[in-house]
């Protein structure tokens, strides 16, 4: 192999060329089954806070089991990446719940204002919504935000 | 093509998500979540001195901004090459409720009113877009992950912190719903 620094330098050791096509293409799909399942639509968003329709929670809900049973199958057999190395789902960081739940309620009131969460965000700014591309901003300022204020926040 | 005539019944489409978690954990070990992507292109792209964002954001996130990355490219394709992004199937009930708020037009994706540049300017349009922006952007990195990393990787995994999280989710949407919308629209 040749010693080029400038091929090297914009490498980064952990993300492998032929995984970026993995990324890339998973991320695809999941942008068109967003898309297609409505989950993108802000009016989906307004109907499962309503419990209008099955819809969303159908959605949700089966994804939870196909991945709950998918996940138990990966542990019991010892499931191996098919590079060899071995699968670990690292658990949620605890303390009291209590940025679970203050997280998650402010998360709430932006999703059903935005209906949208982040994967929809980056689906529907595809899908042509360009005003989202200030939302999404929006939510980075807010991530932004979050960082520095982190240390004074009860966790 | 007929796949792409309609939109996806909740039986297809939830078990294509669902299985996204084990595809993604045998090909690269990765679990699945998005919201992490905001705090990497943070890192990436501010000099910002809060600890928060002081790692290695190449080594642990750039993987997750190629996915988000095909998310977006994923829309392009559902909606340039494969014509969704149509009229959403909502209940009539959820129309009748919209339509009492003063939305009306259910032609797309999200109702006009509150999504386009023009109505950025209205109170309305700055709270959905802007406020909204911004509470999903801190919430889910307080909550440390959002829809996909707690809901759907954290509850299929029998995470305890991700079921506190999505009960406050809709304790935050239901107050959206019934009290801020009512009071913007």
């Amino acid at each position: 192999m040749s010693t080029s620094t400038q091929t090297q330098s914009t490498q980064a050791p952990s993300l492998r060329t032929g995984d970026v096509a993995i990324y890339f293409a998973m991320g695809i799909v999941f942008g068109i089954v967003l898309i297609f399942s409505e989950v993108v639509s802000w009016f989906r968003i307004q109907e499962m806070f309503r419990f209008q329709s099955f819809h969303m929670y159908g959605i949700i809900g089966s994804a939870v089991a196909v991945a709950a049973v998918s996940i138990q199958v990966l542990k019991r057999t010892n499931a191996r990446t098919i590079r060899g190395e071995t699968i670990t789902i690292s658990d949620k960081p605890w303390n009291k719940g209590t940025n679970q739940l203050l997280g998650g309620i402010v998360f709430g009131l932006g999703w059903g204002l935005l209906g949208a969460c982040p994967g929809p965000i980056y689906a529907l700014i595809g899908a042509g919504i360009t005003p989202l591309i200030v939302g999404l901003f929006a939510a980075l300022l807010g991530a932004l935000t979050y960082g520095h204020l982190k240390p004074k926040l009860p966790h | 093509m007929d796949l792409f005539a309609t939109a996806w019944p909740w039986y297809v489409a939830g078990p294509i998500i669902g299985l996204m978690v084990p595809t993604l954990l045998l090909l690269t070990g990765k679990a699945f979540g998005i919201s992490s992507s905001l705090k990497h292109t943070c890192a990436a792209t501010l000099p910002t001195k809060a600890e928060y964002f002081q790692y290695d954001w190449r080594a642990s996130g750039l993987w997750n901004l190629v996915f988000v990355a095909g998310i977006l490219v994923g829309g392009v394709i559902a909606v340039q090459v494969l014509g969704g992004g149509g009229p959403t199937g909502i209940s009539d009930a959820t129309q009748t409720d919209l339509r009492a708020l003063g939305l009306v037009d259910f032609s797309g994706l999200v109702p006009p009113e509150l999504f386009s540049w023009s109505s950025l300017t209205t109170p309305a349009g700055f709270v959905a877009i802007v406020i909204g922006g911004f509470l999903v952007g801190f919430g889910a990195r307080y909550a440390g992950g959002c829809t996909s990393g707690h809901a759907i990787m954290g509850l299929a995994s029998l995470q305890l912190p991700s079921l506190i999280a999505v009960i406050g989710f809709f304790i935050g949407g239901l107050t959206t719903t019934y009290f801020l919308l009512p009071l913007i629209l």
